[in-house]
């Protein structure tokens, strides 16, 4: 019995554990490198709206890369 | 009057969901590190040329971004395609035309503490398919800005019609007695996570469902048929009336440790329920040099299996429910290849003008069908050669941040 106790207690302990809020493990002054504008996952908008768009039309497959097409489907 | 081919494809009915997203939303595009704040404000005029296959596609594209109070952020939005074609398809059931479409587009973003809400409207406008698609989306950014969940919904109302030529004149007009509908509905989520202080990832989720006309009223199967001289005979597309379709992406992007540059991959997998299953894989680089230039590379590789419904040639006219030869659906494979190289400018003489940028970007496509033959260049029914598809993609471009 004592067994399922102590059992127990470790468990309880590991999910107390587990509602410590959660720390930032890359604090805000280490962010140097992914403030540059070269790590912009989109640097230019108006770019990649476009050639998504143009990949979108000469590919049967569609979605979760960026962008969606137009009306154009250019035969 | 006999028909012709349009500009527009409605096989590809994710219509008008254009630009709703990388253009628009930041919650489908991962904002930056920086998370929590507005998009920059910026200003873009680009001339954008698509070369390939007999066709060409140009026109310019405008957009222009514009915050208030730190709150709010306005994004507007002018592209033109002009389209002059003599595709494939096109040449072996129609005769060359030229074609224009509109789009344009209205956004909104409101930021409230580390949540940002988006709305917006698009409308594009050609002579044989009208789109109009609105769209929102919220996303949240959370555990010290490591992490942003973005969720977002688009629908997307269109009108499909088909043009004709007047045999005598030459002058083309909606057929009167041709109008369909197609409605278009997507579900999108994703996850940008900041996982060292040199790497990113994206992981997204988009859900795309059409109902209606989901055909183009122009392109037509071919069958076998032993009477026609050269051994087949042509027959309208027919296509289910629903398609839904689902894909996923993961992406990483690192920051070099040795110099200033960064490499990115991404690996997508769609499926759909006409049987299409695809695989895309991208690889970038970005290298700054000289003060003042930005310098990129990229790859992209696609591979798709054919839609159920698929023939390049049938045995016969009525062979299945639904037959379609549209060439995406077929089974092929792409390599595309790109470079891009960015100046950044700055002018005293302009103090409002924070920065600009002229940008110059090339792509190269290479299409290879499996089982699309080009019936142009003539042979046996079903022994002509497979058709192969290259294409250049330019964009010329000039930014200003202010």
């Amino acid at each position: 019995m004592h067994r399922f106790a102590a059992a127990g207690l470790a468990a309880a302990l590991l999910l107390l554990a587990g509602c410590k809020p959660i720390e930032p493990w890359v604090k805000p002054y280490e962010r140097e490198k992914l403030a540059d504008p070269i790590m912009a996952l989109e640097r230019d908008p108006v770019s990649g709206a476009y050639i998504d768009h143009v990949f979108e039309l000469r590919e049967g497959a569609r979605g979760a890369m960026g962008s969606a097409g137009g009306g154009c489907g250019c035969n | 009057m006999r028909s012709r081919h349009p500009s527009c494809s409605n096989a590809l009915a994710a219509t008008a969901l254009a630009f709703a997203t990388s253009l628009f939303a930041p919650w489908v595009a991962a904002p930056d590190a920086a998370a929590a704040v507005l998009p920059e404000d910026r200003a873009d005029l680009l001339y954008h040329r698509y070369d390939g296959g007999g066709v060409v596609v140009d026109g310019p594209s405008v957009l222009v971004r514009k915050s208030f109070a730190d709150k709010v952020s306005v994004v507007a939005n002018y592209y033109l395609d002009m389209v002059s074609s003599a595709s494939v398809d096109v040449l072996s059931t129609a005769s060359p035309y030229t074609d224009e479409r509109t789009q344009m587009s209205l956004g909104l973003d409101y930021l409230r503490g580390k949540t940002t809400y988006s709305i917006g409207y698009i409308d594009s406008d050609e002579s044989d398919y009208l789109a109009k698609t609105a769209y929102l989306g919220i996303s949240q950014d959370m555990f010290g800005d490591l992490t942003t969940i973005s969720i977002g919904y688009r629908r997307g109302m269109n009108d499909v019609y088909r043009n004709v030529k007047d045999a005598t004149s030459g002058a083309k007009s909606r057929d009167p007695n041709f109008h369909q509908e197609m409605d278009s509905r997507a579900w999108t989520a994703s996850l940008t996570q900041v996982l060292t202080r040199q790497l990113i990832g994206v992981l997204s989720y988009e859900l795309v469902t059409d109902e209606g006309y989901l055909n183009n009223p122009y392109r037509q199967i071919r069958y076998a048929d032993p009477t026609s001289l050269r051994g087949f005979s042509y027959a309208p597309e027919v296509y289910p009336a629903t398609k839904t379709s689902s894909s996923a992406a993961a992406r990483l992007k690192y920051s070099l440790p040795w110099w200033r540059a960064a490499v990115d991959g991404t690996y997508r997998y769609y499926n759909d329920t006409w049987g299409i299953r695809a695989q895309t894989i991208q690889i970038g680089y970005t290298q700054p040099a000289f003060g003042n230039w930005i310098f990129d590379a990229r790859y992209r590789y696609y591979t798709q299996d054919a839609a159920d419904f698929y023939r390049d040639l049938f045995p016969r006219r009525d062979t299945l429910n639904f037959q379609g030869r549209d060439k995406e659906l077929s089974t092929y494979a792409a390599h595309t290849v790109g470079v891009g190289a960015t100046w950044e400018f700055r002018m005293r003489r302009l103090p409002w003008l924070e920065k600009g940028t002229v940008n110059l970007r090339y792509d190269y496509m290479m299409m290879s069908y499996d089982d699309f033959r080009d019936v142009t260049a003539g042979g046996l029914a079903g022994a002509e050669p497979l058709f192969e598809l290259d294409a250049s993609v330019i964009q010329f471009f000039v930014s200003a941040w202010f």
